[in-house]
């Protein structure tokens, strides 16, 4: 499979905030795209957020009103995962958790032609085990898009030990194609953005519990002193912490880095339910959206 | 607010011809600003001011105050304003305080630097303050990255501007801060913290080395 072959794109998870923006760029980007998931009521929430993104975008002048409907024509829904039987190139972006993914990658074989490419969208797990569930492993491939992912150009790029170049090549190329960014990484834990963003959040967590600073004293210092657009713990706010704590736990036994552990703080803060934004109290207070001091 | 400003060697917060260093004037100054490499040296305990501030390099307010058991603490503060290596400075002052230090005090202090249009971020006494203690591990990660083929620092750069809207990627900054610097300040803190996060890495070590030889 060559990337000026790939037509049909499957998205796996689509229901889900990052499988929906997945199948918008796939869309977008001219793309037959059928986004998959296992309940109608999940995949009728993703299209009904869709095409306001595609006005939006209109009403912005950054998509031509033809353009709009011609990806909402290429836009199409399906819970039967045979209905993925044509795509050319399959994106998961399901629960991050390494036996879900490898029985989908295992299921995906089963009703996809045997050219056609699965790229995980997984931000933790190592693609080579997930590949390891399929006979084929070699048209496994780390695709990792940035929330969210049909406003954000990056992706991480990483071959499993038994991706073949050409899967690699054909699928680096794909992403050229729909206007994303593309750099490659090593097949490890967090690749390079949340091999950078666990630990660095960890850290200012740290600091917090050794006095160093209140949180909003320590975002002002990052915002101003490096021009960071939001500080550990907005991020970690917005993320939710209960995030932050499941990817420490994917990280840590991986790693064994200390810097990578959940500091005690975060998991305290997990326990009392202050997870950040959705429960209007992390390391700040919301109320009706509108931050507050912590 | 009325302030004075006195210069004790060069100062890397305020270099020569920086608008702040036109501020302030007059023997009744309520703030005292000592500014400069020797400004901690220059500390005098009969200093009429009611608040003095000290610029501080990577020592800690202590190492020129003297420290209590954690009691210390009074109308001293320490500042210094972040800058990258050789880089212009930043609109960044970190003030530092100690346990005891008097809250009037810290509110006159602050407010000397916003009505100059610095951000003030209030942090303790503790070493690498709030940027060096964050940032430094992640550049020596970032080294190490390197070293062991994550990827290309281009990449790594590219990664952090586009996934995390940073100005600058990790393997820029500290290089344009200068590795042998990097390599400095890093083990300062590790020798304090002696964590493995703070240990210095393998390039900034090879450019401390070099300089020293080409220094020596």
């Amino acid at each position: 499979m060559s990337a000026t072959k790939i037509q049909r794109v499957g998205v796996c998870g689509a229901g889900g905030t990052m499988g929906a923006g997945i199948a918008i760029v796939a869309a977008r980007a001219g793309f037959e795209t059928v986004a998959y998931d296992l309940s109608e009521d999940v995949l009728g929430q993703a299209r009904a957020e869709t095409t306001p993104f595609f006005d939006k975008s209109v009403a912005r002048g950054k998509l031509a009103e033809a353009d709009r409907d011609a990806a909402i024509a290429r836009y199409s829904t399906t819970t039967d995962l045979a209905g993925l039987a044509d795509c050319d190139l399959v994106i998961e972006a399901v629960f991050e958790d390494l036996g879900v993914k490898q029985a989908l990658v295992a299921d995906l074989e089963k009703v996809c032609a045997k050219d056609t490419i699965f790229a995980s969208n997984t931000s933790t797990l190592s693609i080579t085990e997930i590949a390891s569930a399929a006979e084929h492993q070699d048209r496994v491939v780390g695709m990792h898009f940035c929330l969210p992912a049909q406003l954000m150009k990056l992706i991480e790029m990483s071959p499993g030990i038994n991706t073949s170049d050409a899967v690699f090549r054909a699928a680096w190329e794909w992403t050229e194609a729909a206007g994303q960014t593309p750099v490659e990484t090593q097949d490890k834990p967090g690749f390079i953005l949340n091999a950078f963003v666990v630990p660095f959040n960890n850290d200012a967590i740290r600091a917090v519990e050794a006095g160093v600073a209140e949180p909003e004293e320590i975002d002002r210092a990052l915002k101003s002193g490096l021009g960071y657009r939001m500080g550990p713990f907005e991020l970690l706010d917005m993320i939710g912490l209960d995030t932050q704590v499941r990817l420490c736990e994917a990280f840590y036994p991986v790693t064994l880095d200390p810097r990578a552990a959940a500091p005690p703080l975060l998991r305290r803060m997990v326990a009392a339910g202050h997870l950040g934004r959705k429960t209007g109290r992390g390391f700040y207070r919301y109320e009706g959206g509108k931050m507050f001091g912590s | 607010m009325a302030h004075r400003i006195s210069r004790h060697g060069d100062s890397r917060s305020f270099p020569d011809g920086d608008p702040f260093l036109e501020t302030g004037g007059g023997d009744a100054a309520v703030v005292h600003v000592l500014i400069g490499s020797e400004a901690g040296a220059a500390l005098d305990p009969s200093d009429p001011a009611r608040v003095v501030l000290v610029e501080l390099d990577h020592e800690c307010l202590g190492a020129h105050t003297g420290e209590d058991a954690g009691r210390e603490g009074g109308r001293v503060l320490g500042f210094a304003r972040y800058r990258n290596g050789d880089d212009p400075p930043s609109n960044l002052i970190e003030l530092v305080r100690q346990p005891e230090t008097d809250p009037d005090a810290i509110d006159l202090a602050r407010a000397v630097f916003e009505d100059a249009g610095f951000e003030v971020a209030l942090c303790s006494d503790q070493a690498g303050r709030i940027i060096d203690r964050l940032v430094r591990p992640k550049y020596n990660s970032a080294l190490r990255f390197l070293d062991e083929g994550l990827a290309t620092a281009e990449s790594m750069d590219l990664t952090c501007r586009l996934g995390l809207s940073y100005p600058d990627g990790p393997i820029e900054r500290v290089e344009r801060g200068g590795l042998a610097r990097h390599h400095d300040v890093t083990r300062a803190l590790f020798e304090i913290y002696g964590t493995p996060g703070f240990a210095p890495a393998r390039r900034s070590v090879v450019a401390a080395m070099r300089r020293d030889r080409e220094g020596a």
